[in-house]
């Protein structure tokens, strides 16, 4: 899949701001006035910041209010209203908080978890997709899920719970990996599948449709830097997990704030491979897989 | 809407025979053409005469080989367009509701004004049927020419969709899967019509005929005039004889017939 920057820097910017709004939503911290307005600052920047940069990508994004109607069958029309809800119901927590020195724990509470929900939709648009096995399976929403409470304790300064969440993001990552890598094969799905034809004897493509390239192959047969993908693989772990624990230990505020960049690259890196190693089975049609 | 209808009144659909087809494309042109000139946004191409050029077309004719363990290789012309599946993904996956499958007779259709271009219909389609036309940046598919087949403005033979009229092999058939007698029901019956990727669960409309196979290698076949033409003269006579005998009796090999 082509990984567009717009959809990356969403899901990483995002994840992290609703992580960190979620545990500002449970009490961890709990600030009142200015340091209050800092922290939701922070975290409304990050979480508003990728829900706008995600609409770059759309070819009509003055029309984008209309994504909001079908959330009866669609995980996009979801993670637009779940978002909306959950910035809500945290900017009437944040009010609170900021403007009246109170925690009213129930909408903090609520605001949570719509937080964590907002990640959750995120991660079943791609979950969802039975086109590309890689995604299909139950290691991506915990992989979503897991790095963005991983980098909401982080980013909240909650150094004992970050630690061992920061763990576990770095081993559902590692588990869609490994999952992810035998996805395709798994799925059954193969160019004699995809034409019919298998029963005969062995399909091979023969000529493509078209001499030039097109809006398929470039959307879905992203094949640049594969052979990079497993030092890649090894630079985002470094950077997500391994390297924000060690730096985590000191309690340091300096060394913790490279910790969050630290993290940031990581998940940064590791969502451009979601992407760029994801396998569309439309890829077998013109025999790239 | 982009809940899916739980049943249709028609299911109106392509056959296609890859045992006829030709590879003449000539169906992806007559698309284009059409669906260019009427139904929504043009069909727009990018750079086209220059060094790279690109397009969105509705309808691609692959070409793939098949070789048998026990018998000669096959190439099969194999085009794909939208197969206006009963439980299709692409329809679920819209956020606003621009997609939608028809309750009357099946087709799949976007509504353009509707269309945000995010894509993501045409992630979940397997088949590849759906484009993003770069120019009007919005989602382009086979509408299996909703406005050709009930266009009481066109004589009569020419209410089927463009490919389907244009094919000169007669590989491409239009017709109601949902009535047991139409000619497409008939022919996916008798020809063993069958789905692309059916454990995608996408449940096709559109059926393939597979091609027939080829039973056995006649390279080694004796042709029915092979009699005719033997040679009449069994012995060699004359000059081109003593010519033949001369040569024979020369030192070295002769390779080559009898004769």
């Amino acid at each position: 899949m082509h990984p567009a920057p717009s959809v990356i820097l969403f899901s990483t910017l995002s994840g992290l701001g609703f992580g960190l709004l979620a545990f500002l939503g449970f009490g961890m911290p709990s600030p009142t006035g200015f340091m209050a307005f800092i922290w939701f600052t922070i975290a409304y920047l990050l979480a508003v910041g990728g829900l706008i940069a995600s609409t770059f990508h759309l070819g009509h994004p003055e029309r984008a209010l209309k994504a909001f109607k079908q959330w009866r069958s669609s995980w996009l029309s979801r993670e637009g209203i779940c978002a909306v809800a959950a910035l809500l119901v945290m900017a009437l927590y944040g009010a609170g908080a900021v403007f009246f020195d109170t925690n009213w724990t129930l909408v903090g509470i609520v605001g949570a978890l719509l937080s964590i929900g907002t990640v959750f939709t995120t991660s079943m648009i791609y979950t969802q997709i039975k086109t590309v096995p890689r995604w299909n399976n139950l290691t991506t929403p915990l992989m979503f899920l897991s790095i963005c409470i991983a980098g909401g304790a982080l980013l909240a300064g909650q150094v004992s719970l970050a630690t061992p969440l920061l763990v576990l993001a770095g081993v559902t990552q590692i588990a869609h990996w490994v999952f992810g890598d035998k996805a395709l094969s798994n799925s059954g799905t193969t160019l004699a599948t995809a034409t019919g034809l298998g029963a005969r004897g062995e399909v091979r493509a023969f000529e493509p449709p078209h001499t030039g390239t097109n809006y398929l192959l470039k959307e879905f047969v992203y094949v640049i830097a594969r052979k990079h993908a497993l030092k890649l693989r090894v630079i985002a772990i470094v950077l997500m997990a391994v390297l924000p624990v060690l730096l985590i230990i000191t309690h340091s505020h300096i060394l913790a704030a490279l910790a969050v960049l630290s993290h940031l690259v990581g998940v940064f890196a590791a969502r451009w491979l979601f992407f760029a190693e994801a396998e569309h089975v439309v890829g077998l049609y013109y025999g790239k897989r | 809407m982009t809940t899916l209808p739980t049943s249709t009144t028609k299911k109106l659909g392509l056959v296609i025979d890859l045992d006829t087809c030709v590879g003449c494309h000539a169906c992806v042109i007559s698309c284009k053409g059409w669906n260019t000139e009427n139904y929504g946004a043009p069909l727009s191409d990018q750079d086209p005469y220059g060094e790279n050029p690109t397009g969105t077309f509705l309808n691609r004719v692959h070409s793939y080989e098949i070789q048998p363990k026990e018998a000669p290789a096959q190439l099969i012309h194999f085009p794909k367009s939208c197969l206006h599946c009963e439980d299709a993904p692409c329809v679920t996956v819209c956020p606003t509701g621009a997609s939608y499958k028809r309750v009357e007779d099946g087709i799949v259709l976007v509504n353009e004004q509707d269309c945000i271009g995010c894509g993501l219909c045409a992630w979940a389609c397997p088949y590849g049927a759906r484009e993003m036309d770069q120019e009007e940046k919005v989602m382009k598919k086979c509408t299996l020419c909703v406005d050709r087949i009930y266009n009481e403005n066109l004589p009569e033979e020419d209410r089927e969709p463009a490919c389907v009229r244009t094919c000169p092999a007669g590989a491409r058939h239009f017709g109601d899967f949902a009535d047991p007698e139409s000619n497409v029901s008939r022919l996916t019956a008798e020809r063993g019509g069958m789905d692309l990727m059916p454990e995608m669960g996408t449940k096709p409309v559109n059926k393939y005929l597979p091609p027939r196979p080829k039973d056995r290698d006649r390279s080694e076949d004796v042709d029915i005039l092979a009699p005719f033409l033997e040679p009449v003269a069994t012995e060699t006579t004359g000059f081109l004889g003593w010519l033949d005998k001369a040569l024979d009796a020369m030192p070295g090999s002769s390779k080559g017939g009898k004769n």
